[in-house]
């Protein structure tokens, strides 16, 4: 069983690569197509090979560390931002169980009872790579950035966990699978919970340091933010763990408010058990592309914050909203089981 | 007194009032912004990929020159060093020589240019070259000089100016001959030329 779990986090792993290696690519075709161009076209048919040739430019730069640079710090940052990026897909349920060989696998790296508060600690163990990297640089314009990255990190977690906690009072249980096998019974999340949704969408924007909350790069206030002093693949693997963190996500977003890899009616169909799981996973990976589709739209739509914008919007937008989401779950709730008897 | 007409009809007046509920929670303007963006997402792309698409370029289009041959294949220039004084950019450089009686089927008159040269880089395609010259010899072309990675390939010779021998493959500068610059030669001063 051991062996199985651990091929199965190697098969996650190269997937996750992948997917963020083409999620660049994905970037800027969206980008050139919602900007009446066509984007990367000459590296093989349709530029398919383009995340090849960046990373291989990302490998060949010069790798410069500044004299004034805190020289462990600085290869520290980098590093933890992308093993933490690559850390949370382990809880997420891929996929139902597969019966392969006599044995039944689960399509998960390992289910904790406490699930989201996993991706929740890992994911705010992501900003120290940001604060390092930027504090490290020894350069203002990094260390504002890096400094944006962890008020905008604290200030937007407590909107997340606020529309988490009205999610798990709703499912019962903080485990992913959990959810996911409470929403293929009751229906999808963003059924009942279309306010939360929304405050865990804008909140995931912010978190993943996507545009419009790009504050911590924001190039045109900070030349790169965190990463100006950063080149080669040290700078790659910022960009790496950005994508990374955005399909992981998407991810998220698609396991908790859309079912994950549950698809409505599949199960009455009376397919193979094994067959009925692929089209389960394919459907989740379907889920997150478009969410992952979905942050590139609004990347390219959407005008940057300003930086006293977006603290009130997390503060006295987001928090009071999340506070009234838990207030009125729980009403609803209790009221409904009341009714019931 | 009535407001002024504006200037164009994309003029909007700026207020600074109090956002209503509706602006100030931003999304109705974000999704109004989405769907802009993603009609031009299934847009036609105006793009031309060009080494293998080319715009079309006008017929008078001032691009990489040509040194003519006369209808005998004989070169047309006589390096007479009028072109050179004429570019306003100096790009243009050339060495001259005496025809021998062997080389008559080579040259059309007793003069020569025995290095013809256009820095490409330093071109600025006026085509006051073709304007200057005597001998109808250098005429700016439809074509395009294509890009490389070093500069010495920009110095273009006679092997590349000098139109083929070949009368199949002369190149064709009749879109440059405007009903305006025939009639301009059909001055008498210029029969020399025809």
């Amino acid at each position: 069983m051991t062996l199985a779990t651990a091929l199965f986090l190697l098969v996650l792993f190269v997937i996750t690569l992948t997917v963020a290696a083409y999620s660049t690519y994905a970037e800027r075709k969206v980008a050139a197509f919602l900007q009446d161009r066509i984007g990367p076209d000459r590296a093989g048919p349709f530029g398919i090979l383009q995340p090849l040739a960046d990373g291989t430019k990302m490998f060949m730069k010069e790798d410069f560390i500044p004299a004034a640079a805190n020289r462990r710090l600085f290869t520290l940052g980098p590093a933890i931002a992308m093993v933490t990026a690559l850390m949370t897909g382990v809880v997420i349920p891929w996929g139902g169980e597969l019966t392969l060989f006599g044995e039944t696998f689960k399509l998960q790296g390992t289910d904790p009872e406490i699930g989201i508060l996993y991706v929740f600690a890992i994911v705010s163990i992501g900003v120290y790579g940001i604060m390092l990297g930027g504090w490290a640089s020894n350069n203002k314009y990094a260390l504002l950035g890096s400094v944006r990255a962890a008020s905008q990190m604290v200030s937007y977690e407590l909107g997340l966990g606020l529309s988490i906690v009205a999610l798990v009072m709703l499912n019962g249980t903080l485990s992913l699978g959990g959810i996911v096998e409470h929403q293929a019974a009751n229906g999808w999340n963003i059924l009942y919970q279309p306010l939360g949704f929304l405050i865990f969408l804008v909140c995931a924007f912010a978190e993943t340091n996507r545009s419009p909350f790009d504050m911590p790069e924001c190039e045109t206030e900070l030349v790169g933010g965190y990463h100006t002093e950063f080149s080669s693949m040290k700078l790659g693997f910022f960009l790496f763990a950005e994508y990374t963190n955005m399909f992981i996500s998407s991810a998220v977003i698609s396991t908790l408010y859309f079912g994950g890899y549950h698809v409505p009616g599949l199960d009455r169909l009376g397919l193979d058990p094994n067959l009925t799981t692929l089209i389960g996973t394919a459907a989740l990976f379907a889920k997150t592309f478009f969410f992952i589709f979905f942050f590139m739209w609004v990347r390219w739509s959407t005008p940057r914050f300003r930086f006293d914008q977006l603290m009130n919007l997390g503060w006295k937008g987001l928090i009071p909203l999340g506070i009234a989401n838990v207030l009125i779950t729980g009403t609803v709730y209790h009221l409904v089981e009341l009714w019931k008897g | 007194m009535s407001a002024p007409k504006p200037l164009t009809d994309r003029s909007r007046v700026v207020s600074d009032k109090r956002m209503t509920l509706m602006e100030r929670i931003y999304l109705p303007a974000m999704v109004a912004g989405l769907l802009i963006t993603i009609k031009h997402f299934f847009r036609r792309k105006p793009t031309i990929r060009y080494p293998e698409q080319e715009r079309p370029r006008p017929a008078v289009y001032r691009g990489r020159h040509v040194l003519k041959r006369d209808e005998q294949g004989r070169e047309r220039c006589t390096a007479c060093g009028l072109c050179a004084v004429a570019c306003p950019a100096e790009a243009i450089s050339m060495v001259a020589d005496e025809r021998r009686p062997d080389e008559a089927h080579l040259y059309r008159e007793e003069k020569y240019a025995r290095i013809y040269q256009i820095d490409m880089l330093c071109c600025i395609y006026c085509g006051l070259c073709e304007e200057a010259c005597p001998k109808e010899a250098i005429f700016l072309t439809d074509r395009l000089v294509k890009a490389d990675h070093l500069r010495m390939p920009f110095v273009f010779g006679k092997d590349e100016l000098v139109e083929p021998l070949d009368p199949a493959k002369r190149i064709d500068v009749s879109g440059r001959q405007t009903a305006a610059v025939l009639k301009f030669k059909q001055n008498p001063r210029y029969a020399h030329n025809r």
